[in-house]
Order: C-alpha cells, then structure tokens, then sequence
C-alpha cells in the first residue's frame, strides 16, 4: 500500500452534533441531581433506594449514562486519532473502546433495575 | 532596547539558537520591523520576510513574545523587554524567522479559494446586492499571513489533514458568496473528522489574528449549514 496523506471520510458533523446534545443531556441530570442534593440535605439509605425505584428516576439516570458512554466514545476516538498513527492499532483500540463502553451500558441497566 | 531573536542557518548551525541583541532606539512610534530593519543594519545575516511594511501584505507574521503577530503593525512600545522573536511555531524553518509556507498554502488551496459558477460569464459584472455583499465582511480581509494557523494547536497536531483557521476563514467566504454555486461540493469536501472537525475553538486564531477577523465564527457557520442541510 503507498503511503498517502488520506481526508474525506465524510463523517464528522453528525458526532459533533451529538456530543453537543449529549453534554446538554448530561448538564440537565447534573442539575437535577446537584438540586435534589441541595433540597434533600439529610439523605439516607431508604431515601436513596425510593428515588432510584422510581422509573421516571431510572431512565432519565440511563440517558445520562449512555449520553456519558457516547460522549465518551466521540472524545476517546478523537484523541486515537491524534496520538495514535498506525490504522491497525488504532481500529483495535476503537474495537476496545466500543466493546468497553456497550459493557458498561449494559452494567448501567443491571445496577439501575437492581437485576 | 533588548532583544533576543531565533537564529537557524541550516547550512551553518548544527541547531538554532537565540542570540542577543541591544539597539539603541527610542521607541516612539516606531514598530518592531522599523526595530528589526535597524538590527539587521548591525547584522545582516538576520533574515526576515517583508514587503509591504503595513499589514497588508501578510509578510513578516512572527512570533513576537510568544504571541503570533506582523511586526510591523506591532508598535515598539507596546512590548515587554527582552524582545523575544521566533519564527511562526508549527513550520519547518528556512532560515531565521523565514519559514516554509507550502503546508498552509496546500491546505489554502485544498478548499477551492476561487468562485466557482458555471453560468455564462454576463456582460458586466456578476451583481451583487448590497446585503449579499455585506455578507463577505470580516471574510475577504484576509491576508493569509498564517498567524492564526500556526497558532492553532490542531494544525500543530495535524498539519497535513486539519485545513486550519485561515483555510475554513477562506473555505467560508466562498460558502457566503452570492454568486459561488458550490455550496453543497464545499461543503462535502469539510464533512471530514480532520478537515474541519479537528477544530476544537481553542480560538487561539480569533485572539491573534492582527486583523482582527473570527475564524472561529466562520468555522461555526460552516457547522451550522452542515447541521441545517442534514435535517
């Protein structure tokens, strides 16, 4: 194979535009969470386990999480493909990464729903 | 005043160095290539690009105590002692603080730097209106002086694929000109993870860009076409 300088994958705006909504999920929960902290000061362990039984609860805390884990995966590949030149190690760490992340999403929902 | 300027003859130095200089001179409103001018009368081995000597023709862009700037818009006073200068960071160096432009320029030309419309050419001109044309402001102004680019940590990283600041300025004001029927080609051309989205809006560009224009917004304009042409 020569070796050229190769651009034009024609990706690129739609991971941008993600990781912007995203981050805009992501603020949202943090506010919500840092308000609940702020307004319920003396939490406990019942507390703590009735506001995660909620379902309203559980799914906006799983958006967050697959909103971190696809936040992630833009940011993580962004900076392979700076620092990392060689395409063969470079697609094994995005294999990695993609396998690493769809394990933790699959955690998220066994912890949440307590399965 | 003081002075410590980069030095680098290829054919003489084995690496660079930074030599001292001392210039008696009142600075008045005297700029630095008035300076530099002089210093090279004491040593004329000191070699600079210039032209036009009043930031228009982009020439003498350098690293002036850290900062990228054209030295002579740059007013004496106005800078710290020892004065530091180096050549553009992120280039091969020539000579001095002459550096090889060919990577900026490939990447200049790579967005098409020319209006592409394929009418017949009309009698005069090709009109537009006074709204269109405002819309080319803070765009045609560039000099391509290369102080944005080199100051951009991406085109550092990613010279050969990252179209840096002054090309998407460029790639822009084609995009927002009334009479450029290649909009959509443009704009296929930057829907790349290197030659466009490697920009993160450091804005480094924006803060030294000695003619004052905002690459940062025009790469964020070209975003948002982007966006508006997918939904």
């Amino acid at each position: 194979m020569v070796n050229r300088v190769v651009t034009g994958a024609h990706y690129g705006m739609r991971d941008w535009l993600i990781q912007r909504i995203t981050a805009v999920v992501m603020a949202a929960y943090c506010l919500v969470l840092a308000g609940y902290l702020l307004f319920v000061p003396q939490t406990n362990y019942d507390l703590w386990t009735s506001l995660f039984s909620s379902q309203v609860v559980r799914t906006f805390s799983l958006l967050f999480l697959m909103s971190l884990f696809y936040h992630a995966w833009i940011g993580i590949r962004d900076i392979v493909m700076d620092y990392v030149k060689p395409a063969a190690v470079r697609l094994a760490i995005h294999v990695l990464v993609i396998l690493a992340l769809l394990l933790y999403t699959i955690w998220s929902v066994q912890i949440l729903w307590g399965m | 005043m003081k002075f410590s300027i980069y030095r680098y003859n290829p054919d003489v130095d084995a690496a660079p160095y930074m030599r001292d200089y001392d210039l008696d001179v009142e600075p008045g409103d005297k700029m630095l290539l008035d300076a530099i001018l002089l210093l090279k009368e004491q040593d004329d081995s000191l070699s600079i690009r210039k032209s036009c000597r009043e930031g228009v023709c982009g020439s003498d862009a350098m690293n002036i105590n850290g900062r990228n700037g054209l030295a002579c818009i740059t007013p004496l006073y106005s800078l710290k002692e020892p004065v530091v200068l180096r050549p553009l960071p992120g280039l091969p160096v020539i000579r001095d603080l002459i550096v090889d432009m060919t990577q900026f320029f490939k990447q200049y030309h790579s967005i098409k730097p020319y209006l592409v419309n394929n009418d017949p050419p009309p009698e005069t001109e090709r009109l537009q209106s006074p709204a269109q044309r405002a819309h080319l402001n803070g765009l045609y102004e560039c000099i391509l002086c290369g102080c944005c680019t080199t100051s951009c940590p991406s085109f550092w990283w990613n010279p050969d694929k990252f179209v840096g600041p002054a090309g998407l300025l460029q790639a822009y004001r084609f995009i927002a000109d009334s009479r450029d029927q290649a909009t959509a080609e443009r704009l296929d051309d930057l829907e790349d993870p290197y030659r466009l989205f490697r920009c993160h809006t450091i804005m480094n560009c924006v803060d030294v860009c000695p003619k004052e224009l905002n690459p940062t917004e025009a790469i964020g304009n070209i975003k948002d076409l982007m966006v508006k042409r997918s939904v």
